[in-house]
């Protein structure tokens, strides 16, 4: 941690308290450690430290509850929605997010995470879609583009054998149970500081109990897209975003 | 302590142990419907949320069982059932359950299999429980009733046996005690679980470190580690062994039998006794722990058969026990078909002849 600031000088830049500190073990150019950091942030500027259980998810993300310094558990692959059900059933008053890669999300834990939005229960869910399987190797996701290269659509994903990509947040926007449902990226200044706009928003829908709310942060993943983390940052930019468009897709947040 | 008056009330198996998990204070069940069990989503979808708890009809058995684990790692009473098929989809989370060490009951109501089956009685789910069924290197404990009131006492004791030891606990029962009905002495006492947990469970870091529920451990060594605490959790476990016996004083051959066949077994042994035959019957209560010690004791001095609704499983268990001292002859009734006493008349006599044989032939 730093040292203390002293006479005349001002903290531009401090770790939430909410955050362990811990140096990350995410590859150089990889967005999740600045979704952490922006998970972090409205965790602490909106005193949700004390309160919040983080579920954790299988795959990269797994991880997340040694940066994030709250209570955590870690759910099976996918399952995620339902462990945060049953964590925010059994303690309605706490501050109950869930984090998730589009393997975990979208391919294993499809159903559950349409049926916890279908109830409305009143948890977040951020999800990171990288188009791919990161912690495997890069394997194909479902949202895995048209035509992308990975190690088991070596020929680029072909719609007539693998189907298009699916939009979760979309996907999710169409349920009644949803109170929010948008998609943000990181790979700009400008990004950045929408994303943090939709947490906030996201974790008031939490708060105010009403219900579900979804954040899908689009991510760059260099080594399995086989980049460097430049090409990565803008890739998500001029590629990912003509699939997956930025935006709000449903809000009923009063 | 609240003692009330107690209430003597006619019902199915199924019931009682949805009004066991009440009396034992389940605060949220989840479950998806399948047959011989639905009566017990059924009553908890109105008795739990009138008593103040959750009560979710899942989305699959895969969801209900990890909304279980949702709130195990809050600390609270939770419950979920289903019948063998399903209970195949929750082994999943069972092992994560075990791997995270939480606490949960699990009812299996077992019907007819492989596959779908039918819904006619069955056992045949015994090497799954009491195995552990999901992957890596866990147990459960397991807990067989034989009757509505055992089934309601058992569910009680289920949960505070899940909490004692932060473990997956099963009651596997089958299609004949899910749907048959008995008096059932309904326990009326209310019991303060609130701080059961509040060395570990998560609750948000207010005024302490923050805590982690997982089952990952990829340090070098750590798994193993965990994996020892586990086996010697395990081992402690075995202090749990319950087991019925019925007519064992002067017994020369006895019958091992669990759950509904162990009730049947007695009444085939009671046409026995009327007819001369010393005959007894040993029913394992706990299945994991299997209570050997007893059994090894008992079969020094008697002939064992094993009765079971499959094609033989428990039978493994006893011969486990009873090993270097005796062995144990197999009957085994196909799942699907409904046993009957006299059923397992012949089987038994058979077993009482072989034991005479032997015993003239030590004598001459």
């Amino acid at each position: 941690m730093s040292s203390q600031p002293q006479a005349e000088e001002r903290v531009a830049f401090a770790l939430p308290l909410t955050m362990s500190g811990a140096s990350t073990h995410f590859c150089p150019g990889c967005h999740h450690g600045i979704i952490h950091r922006l998970m972090g942030e409205c965790l602490e500027q909106n005193g949700l430290g004390e309160s919040a259980i983080c579920v954790g998810s299988v795959g990269c993300s797994v991880f997340i509850y040694n940066y994030i310094d709250v209570d955590a558990v870690e759910a099976p692959h996918g399952r995620a929605p339902a462990v945060a059900t049953g964590v925010k059933r059994a303690l309605p008053d706490r501050f109950v997010f869930g984090y998730q890669g589009d393997g975990d999300l979208a391919a294993i834990g499809f159903s559950e995470i349409m049926h916890c939005a279908n109830r409305g229960e009143d948890v977040t869910i951020i999800f990171v879609n990288n188009t791919v399987f990161g912690m495997t190797g890069g394997q194909m996701a479902p949202t895995t583009l048209l035509g992308q290269n990975t190690t088991t659509s070596p020929k680029g994903r072909d719609m007539d054998k693998d189907g298009a990509p699916l939009n979760m947040s979309e996907l999710i926007a169409s349920l009644d149970g949803t109170a929010y449902s948008s998609r943000v990226a990181v790979n700009t200044i400008k990004n950045i500081k929408q994303a943090k706009k939709a947490l906030k928003k996201a974790y008031r829908a939490q708060n105010q109990k009403q219900g579900f709310s979804f954040i899908e942060f689009l991510s760059a993943c260099p080594t399995n897209w086989k980049m460097t983390p430049l090409q990565a940052n803008e890739h998500v930019g001029t590629t990912l975003m003509q699939r997956f468009p930025l935006g709000v897709f449903r809000d009923t947040v009063e | 302590m609240n003692a009330q008056s107690d209430t003597v009330s006619l019902i199915k198996g199924n019931e009682a142990i949805a009004k066991g998990a009440l009396a034992a204070g389940c605060q949220c069940y989840f479950a998806y419907p399948i047959t011989p069990q639905s009566d017990i989503p059924e009553y908890l979808s109105g008795e739990l949320p009138r008593q103040g708890g959750e009560f979710i009809q899942a989305e699959s058995e895969i969801g209900a069982i990890n909304m279980l684990l949702g709130v195990a790692a809050c600390g609270k009473r939770a419950m979920t059932s289903s019948s063998s098929p399903g209970i195949s989809l929750k082994q999943e989370g069972i092992s994560y359950l075990a791997g995270s060490e939480l606490p949960g009951v699990i009812v299996n109501i077992t019907r007819g299999s492989p596959g779908l089956g039918s819904i006619d009685p069955s056992q045949g789910d015994y090497y799954q429980a009491t195995r552990g069924g999901g992957h890596g290197d866990y147990r459960m404990l397991v807990l067989a009733p034989s009757t509505c009131q055992e089934a309601y006492d058992l569910t009680i004791r289920a949960f505070d046996l899940a909490f004692a030891y932060r473990n997956p606990v099963m009651i596997l029962g089958d299609a004949i005690l899910g749907q048959m009905k008995e008096p059932v002495l309904e326990r009326r006492e209310t019991v303060d679980t609130s701080q059961e947990a509040s060395e570990w469970a998560l609750s948000g870091a207010k005024d302490r470190p923050r805590r982690l529920i997982k089952s990952l451990y990829l340090a070098d060594g750590a798994l193993a580690e965990h994996n020892e605490r586990l086996q010697a959790k395990y081992q402690e476990m075995h202090k749990e062994q319950d087991w019925e016996e019925f007519a064992t004083q002067d017994s020369q051959v006895l019958v091992v039998a669990f759950g509904s066949v162990g009730r049947i077994a007695k009444s085939a042994i009671r046409m026995l006794r009327g007819q001369g035959y010393r005959i007894g019957l040993f029913r394992p209560v706990t299945l994991y722990p299997f209570p050997s010690e007893r059994l090894r004791e008992l079969a020094k001095n008697n002939s064992l058969i094993t009765i079971e609704n499959n094609a033989g499983q428990m039978v493994d268990d006893v011969r486990l026990a009873v090993r270097n001292v005796s062995d144990s002859a197999f009957h085994g009734v196909m799942p699907g078909k409904l046993p009957s006493a006299e059923d397992f008349l012949t089987p038994i006599l058979h077993v009482w002849e072989q034991n005479s044989q032997i015993a003239q032939a030590a004598e001459r």
